[in-house]
């Protein structure tokens, strides 16, 4: 139908990334801890806010909108933009 | 490894609704998943252009079977494909199982809420299915809103009280139109009735929350207003689509 009105947050859940990043990352970050290292707040990723935006994600902290990553992948060719990530901690077997 | 693709075959599907279908798939060598987790799905067309959407795992595994329910979005890319077209012996890609934040594990013991909206229905079931496997004793309170009757999935199976469900509140909140019989008006589903059919703060239930991105949101809103702790509250926003509550 027509796209969303601006009233409707159309925002996915960090969750949404745990195939886009298993691309790269052989352990599953969705559910690492997170740390943001320009507003201090403690979640998990999952709770990251994920923008679809065309061509990519755009991922933002929920604490401060930062953009805590960028993902796009175009043509065989993944960008991976990690710029606001803060600290993870993850745990592993 | 989950982030690689692979060949699913549809093995059986059946209808939920007239806009909506569960599509059994075999996936070989499939690893087993937790209640919660998702599935990408990749389409690829004969010129070879792909489209790839996220579907929720909608109940445990039976072992190389899976099950995702699809809600029909109008002029969708992946969905009417998915609900109208993919027949028996047809194969899709897909990778997973993928998550590992919006899940439960039947030796939990603590308490736990689901609010589903719409298709935010199809993981909460998933949790359903998976407790009741397990025998697991774990309380639950399911609020689940919905447009009509029509609208509803699983209906011959979710609140028909199935061995194994003993400790598992279903309430149904109508918001467009509701079965005879009901007293409730179709309304929105309530602050006041996520309190009543929910679980007190202080029993620091965990809540999964599910559905379209506006409904979640709302319904999420009203727990940390009742008092549950942030923490606990787990979300999975569909995106606009994924069938209005
Ligand atoms: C983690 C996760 C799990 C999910 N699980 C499920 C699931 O179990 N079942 C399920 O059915 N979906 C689920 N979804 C949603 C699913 O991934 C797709 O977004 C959905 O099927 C729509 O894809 P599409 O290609 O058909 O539509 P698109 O081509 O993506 O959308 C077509 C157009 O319709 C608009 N639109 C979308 N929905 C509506 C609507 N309801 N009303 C009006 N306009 C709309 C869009 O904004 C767009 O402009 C899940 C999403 C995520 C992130
Ligand atoms: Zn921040």
């Amino acid at each position: 139908m027509t796209t969303p009105s601006v009233s409707e947050p159309s925002h996915l859940d960090g969750n949404a990334l745990a195939g886009p990043l298993s691309e790269v990352f052989r352990v599953d970050l969705t559910g690492a801890t997170r740390r943001c290292a320009v507003c201090g707040i403690t979640g998990a990723f999952a709770e990251l806010r994920v923008y679809a935006e065309c061509p990519g994600l755009v991922v933002r902290c929920p604490g401060c909108d930062t953009v805590v990553l960028r993902l796009v992948h175009e043509g065989g060719v993944l960008w991976l933009d990690l710029g606001g990530t803060g600290c993870l901690r993850l745990r592993v077997k | 490894m989950a982030g690689r693709w692979r060949a699913a075959t549809v093995a059986a599907h059946r209808p939920e609704t007239p806009t909506a279908r569960t599509l059994v798939l075999r996936v070989p060598d499939w690893p087993g998943h937790l209640a919660g987790q998702h599935v990408d799905v990749r389409l690829t067309a004969e010129d070879g252009y792909t489209a790839q959407r996220s579907y929720s795992l909608a109940a445990p595994a039976v072992g190389d079977l899976i099950e995702v329910t699809v809600q029909r979005v109008p002029d969708g890319e992946v969905s009417p494909y998915l609900v109208e077209v993919a027949d028996v012996g047809d194969q899709i890609e897909i990778r997973g199982p993928l998550g590992g934040w919006f899940v439960w594990r039947p030796d939990d013991p603590a308490p736990v809420v689901l609010v589903a909206g719409g298709a935010g229905i199809v993981p909460l079931m998933s949790m359903v299915r998976t407790r009741r496997m397990a025998r697991a004793k774990a309380l639950f309170r399911l609020l689940y809103s919905l447009r009509s009757p029509a609208e509803r999935y699983y209906s011959t199976e979710l609140g028909s009280h199935q061995a194994g469900d003993g400790g598992l509140d279903v309430f149904l909140a109508y918001t467009r139109e509701a079965p005879e019989g009901v007293t409730r008006p179709p309304q929105r589903l309530a602050l006041s009735e996520i309190n009543t059919h929910g679980l007190p703060p202080d029993s620091a239930p965990t809540c999964f929350v599910c559905g379209p991105t506006g409904f979640v949101e709302s319904a999420a809103n009203a727990l940390v207003a009742l008092g549950h702790d942030p923490r606990r509250i787990k979300t999975e926003r569909f995106g606009p689509s994924g069938g209005r509550p």
